[in-house]
């Protein structure tokens, strides 16, 4: 089946069988890479993406029902503004060891940040709560939200525009 | 294109009539989050997701997306998520909230519903203790009738459900609960996307110094979710300083037959749903708390 939808702030149209995961599609077809591949079943945040502005597990979700959708990867978030400084920040928080659960936690990161600019610890554990890291111990990527927040809200402040 | 990615036959329509058509016609599979689905038939990485019948896709259906109160019922659309079952705070029932803002991870509540959850028809559904203690009704659609049953009769074994070939889930019917104690309790191996080893729910409605009324039910106990109807009987009426804790529990147990598995054990289970229905109890001789505020399952001492 024909597939539209607008990935990262450009509408596509793509062939897929209906079933093929999102994830797949990204990846194999339109060959963005950034979004990772962890369990395969919903359960490790790698795969995770943005669909409406919502947090999915791309792993979990058919092609079918992307279709017109506004989809956000880790590719569109790079180039955004929010998107930078998460990027930034994450690396002076050393909050990157493999990297493989980076584009994901950035995800999540970003979904949280737009609600709520100016999260607790808690509720950023929380807001992660659904992506596994193996090597950093998680600590380090809470410092990275909390910078990149706190970095956020002070351009948000001189400027008078939020950031996410 | 990820070759084998495959059904029979599948829609994604956007009203109810077409989806019943489709349902009717094909005997299609009702996917709505997906979530249990795409990890049941999935397939090895790159060998894409294999479903070997048709697909109905219910996403889409905008008659399936409403939740609202009306007089003294909660009605919840099989279409609305489990995010969206939370932004509505104000009419969402407290124990359902409970239920919903535990399970599985923010990226997963945002695709599967209470509907895949009762339809996947799992002792450990996490939705399905709070809808017993409702007493709430699951509505089925057929081309030809709407007919409503309670929740406890829909599910009719693990992973079996009484709905008919030509049937689709459109919503709940949840009757508010009259003022009175609550309680939930969620016991997995992890906070975020643990499937239960056990979930309680619980309400009681006291009258002084007695239990005018109590309901408990108890997930991943039995082969569905279940009622401790006999302790239930024995509490109602009683005073909640003088509750006889030998027989109510010999009473508990009737109702309950656990297994091991993958995730506990039945000797861990037995014990921990007693200890539930003991803690809810225990609770109750408090004036001031209603239950555990928030979850007890996130209490801080646990983290």
């Amino acid at each position: 089946m024909k597939i539209t939808f607008t990935l990262n702030g450009t509408s596509r149209t793509v062939e897929a069988e209906p079933l093929e995961r999102l994830l797949d599609l990204l990846r194999e077809d339109l060959g963005l890479t950034g979004t990772k591949e962890g369990c395969g079943e919903g359960e490790c945040g790698a795969c995770t993406v943005l669909i409406d502005g919502m947090l999915v597990a791309s792993c979990l979700v058919p092609a079918a029902q992307a279709d017109g959708a506004e989809i956000t990867t880790i590719e569109g978030l790079a180039e955004s503004e929010g998107g930078k400084l998460l990027a930034e920040a994450f690396a002076e928080a050393h909050a990157v060891q493999c990297g493989f659960c980076t584009p994901g936690m950035m995800m999540a990161a970003r979904e949280l940040l737009h609600h709520n600019p100016d999260p607790t610890e808690q509720e950023i554990r929380h807001a992660i709560s659904g992506n596994i890291c193996r090597c950093t111990g998680y600590d380090m990527i809470i410092d990275g939200i909390q910078l990149a927040a706190r970095r956020a809200r002070e351009r948000a402040d001189t400027r008078g525009g939020g950031v996410w | 294109m990820v070759g084998t990615a495959r059904a029979a036959e599948t829609l994604r329509p956007r009203s109810l009539e077409e989806a019943l058509e489709f349902r009717a016609r094909t005997g299609a599979v009702p996917f709505a989050g997906g979530t249990d689905l795409m990890v049941k038939y999935r397939g090895y990485t790159g060998t894409g997701v294999h479903m070997p019948f048709p697909v109905l896709f219910l996403d889409a259906v905008a008659d399936l997306r409403a939740i609202e109160a009306v007089e003294d019922q909660i009605l919840i659309g099989a279409g609305v998520t489990c995010a969206q079952m939370l932004e509505k705070a104000d009419v969402l029932p407290e124990l359902l909230r409970r239920a919903v803002e535990l399970i599985a991870s923010p990226a997963l509540r945002t695709r599967a519903t209470m509907a895949g959850n009762v339809a996947n028809a799992s002792p450990a559904g996490d939705t399905i203790p709070p809808l017993f203690v409702h007493e709430a009704e699951v509505v089925l659609q057929s081309p030809e009738r709407e007919r409503r049953l309670p929740v406890g009769d829909f599910l009719t074994g693990p992973g079996t459900t009484a709905l008919e070939e030509s049937e689709i889930i459109t919503g709940f019917v949840v009757p508010r609960l009259p003022e009175g104690r609550l309680y939930y309790r969620k016991v997995g191996t992890r906070r975020a996307n643990a499937l239960s080893k056990l979930s309680a729910a619980g309400y009681a409605r006291l009258d002084g110094g007695r239990i005018a009324e109590l309901r408990f039910a108890v997930g991943a106990v039995a082969p569905t979710v279940v009622r401790l109807r006999e302790a239930e009987k024995l509490l109602a009426g009683a005073e909640i300083t003088d509750i006889d804790m030998q027989a109510l529990l010999a009473a508990a147990e009737v109702s309950i037959t656990p297994i091991d598995d993958q995730r506990s054990t039945a000797a861990y289970r037995r014990q921990v749903a007693l200890n539930s229905l003991q803690e809810f109890l225990s609770t109750l001789a408090d004036p001031a708390s209603s239950a555990p505020a928030s979850p007890a399952h996130l209490s801080p001492e646990e983290t």
